[in-house]
């Protein structure tokens, strides 16, 4: 059996980092952040992206799209850890004058592929950044993660038929599903399933997996990786706020960063493996 | 006299474009043929792509591929790409300068028979409030053609507007400059700052006015955003009074623009001529100018009532 234990451990260290930023900054967003963890560390550390950190702009590097932007806390943890940046520069995080803006912005942060937040915009990217492999003959790959909140945007559906219509096998979408967003739950909020059979009729070859679990993670991505023939979605089903028993599945950790007693607590969970 | 429309010299250019640069990309939202970026499809099909009725997208995707290095141009009537895309103009284009190219075309009300839901009045405002965004509204379509083909020179994205309607080719020069106000007629009396469609049109007034003895000195100002500051300030200071016309809004458009720099520089009393604040209607292109008061000799007299009021 495959040995993961590497990854999770990366995973473990990624998620304390970016509850130490969030509550340097005193804002942000803890549980989306928390749940697309794991998501981030296989593409990263798994062996699925090809980047370099001493060249980001590299051309034919594969493209991640983080289209839930306020996530973005666990991408620059990531980052640092990949080393396209000094892992210090975290704690400035949405202080005035840090390239780690409240949401991702490509032009400030080294490794940002695309400025994200405003919900719907970074799968219309990807979508682009898809397409131009076509016209530039390269062959890189976009990975696009969504919220399943965001999926609510009626311009991810547009983006989703063009991806299907120009056949972009090198568009792989990855929904953290978490099940939550601000106001609630997204079944009791704007139902959006049966989500498997919409990403199908709209031409995605679509895998339903634990976003949690490594071996999923990554056997998946491989196989969509080998996808010649259209898009792939993949919907991780993911917990909010994983890996923080007082943050799991509460929706009132969206938007909220972890107190100074919080953090304590959160640290020791994690380092205990509670 | 030749009458050709605005939106013709886009597809021609885009086809000049295309040949120069093989990074150029055109993209449409099922309006090609009326935009004129079919001309460009025919030519390099494997670069042209149609998104669909789909504006949003259309946009964010032009985003995404400006990303990589290309080089696009993405058409729609200026009333769709404005409007129903606008969030993510702002966003995923100018939020991050990112070089894209927008054109809209069927603006303003010369539109005609498809009435005021498809006539785009507000355009110029909504694109000139956005950071980065530059806005160029052509007088002809000579100017149309080398905005366009100078729109590839231009750093971060770019608002071209152009129209449907035929209107005359008068424009002579071999350069369009971003930012440069051209004085097409010298005078004392007034200055009026026109863009578009209405530049020919306030030629044809001053013309008249001559006859009456008042010398009117005629600005196009095709750059509206960035404006020529210089230019405008210049002639306000020589005629004491200033006058601006637009196929659009006389609120946040060419008007508000000239009145921002002269209020800082040069403060001088200034009437906007435009469309107020209503929105156009069905009729032809002609029916609906007489009724918006764009006509040579509607424009003729709001400039004398202006002088001696």
């Amino acid at each position: 059996m495959e040995d993961f234990g590497g990854l999770e451990h990366i995973a473990k260290e990624i998620r304390k980092d970016v509850l130490v930023m969030l509550n340097k900054a005193k804002s942000g967003h803890s549980g989306g952040s928390l749940s697309v963890v794991d998501i981030l560390v296989a593409l990263y550390f798994g062996g699925i992206m090809s980047y370099n950190p001493k060249s980001p702009s590299w051309e034919d590097r594969d493209r991640v799209v983080l289209s839930k932007g306020h996530a973005c806390p666990a991408l620059y943890a990531i980052l640092a850890k990949a080393g396209f940046y000094e892992k210090d520069l975290l704690w400035t995080l949405r202080k005035l004058g840090s390239p780690l803006q409240g949401h991702p912005d490509a032009r400030k942060l080294p490794g940002v592929d695309a400025s994200t937040g405003s919900l719907g915009n970074g799968i219309t990217q990807a979508v682009g950044m898809a397409l131009a492999a076509r016209v530039l003959k390269k062959k890189y790959k976009v990975f696009c993660i969504m919220g399943d909140g965001e999926l609510q945007e009626g311009i991810t559906w547009e983006a989703f038929m063009a991806a299907s219509h120009y056949k972009l096998s090198n568009l792989i979408v990855i929904v953290d599903f978490n099940g939550l967003q601000i106001d609630g739950k997204v079944m009791d909020i704007m139902n959006i399933s049966p989500l498997k059979e919409k990403f199908e009729a709209f031409g995605f070859r679509t895998y339903e997996i634990g976003g949690h679990v490594y071996k999923n993670l990554i056997d998946t991505l491989i196989t969509a990786k080998r996808n010649v023939v259209s898009p792939t979605a993949i919907i991780a089903r993911t917990v909010k706020g994983y890996g923080v028993s007082f943050m799991a599945n509460r929706v009132e950790y969206h938007g909220v960063p972890p107190s100074n007693q919080e953090l304590e607590k959160a640290l020791k969970e994690l380092d205990n493996g509670v | 006299m030749e009458f050709r429309a605005t939106r013709e010299a886009y597809g021609m250019a885009l086809v000049d474009l295309g040949k120069k640069d093989d990074r150029v990309v055109v993209l449409d939202a099922d309006l090609s043929g009326s935009t004129k970026s079919k001309e460009f499809q025919k030519q390099f099909p494997n670069r042209f792509f149609n998104m669909g009725i789909a504006e949003a997208n259309m946009t964010g995707v032009a985003a995404g591929m400006a990303l990589t290095g290309l080089k696009p141009y993405a058409s729609s009537f200026a009333v769709f790409i404005t409007g129903r895309a606008f969030e993510i103009i702002r966003q995923s284009i100018c939020y991050q300068n990112l070089h894209v190219v927008l054109c809209g075309s069927h603006s303003g009300i010369s539109v005609g028979e498809d009435g005021g839901s498809h006539q785009a009045i507000a355009d110029i405002s909504l694109m000139r409030s956005l950071p980065n965004m530059k806005v160029i509204v052509p007088a002809d379509y000579n100017e149309t053609y080398l905005a366009v083909l100078e729109s590839a020179n231009i750093e971060g994205p770019v608002y071209i507007r152009t129209s449907r309607a035929k209107s005359p080719v008068f424009i002579e020069k071999n350069k369009f400059e971003l930012g440069k106000a051209d004085v097409l007629r010298h005078g004392n009396n007034v200055t009026v700052v026109a863009c578009g469609m209405m530049v020919s049109l306030v030629l044809d007034a001053a013309k008249l006015l001559e006859k009456e003895g008042i010398s009117v000195e005629v600005v196009n100002a095709s750059s509206v955003k960035p404006i020529d500051r210089g230019t405008i300030v210049e002639s306000a200071k020589k005629t004491g009074r200033v006058i601006t016309i637009e196929e659009h809004t006389i609120i946040g458009g060419l008007g508000s623009a000239v009145s921002e720099v002269l209020m800082k520089e040069y403060p001088t009393r200034v009437l906007r001529i435009g469309i107020e604040d209503v929105f156009g209607e069905s009729g032809t292109k002609e029916d609906l100018f007489c009724k918006f008061g764009f006509t040579k000799e509607v424009i003729a007299k709001k400039i004398e009532e202006f002088l001696n009021g």
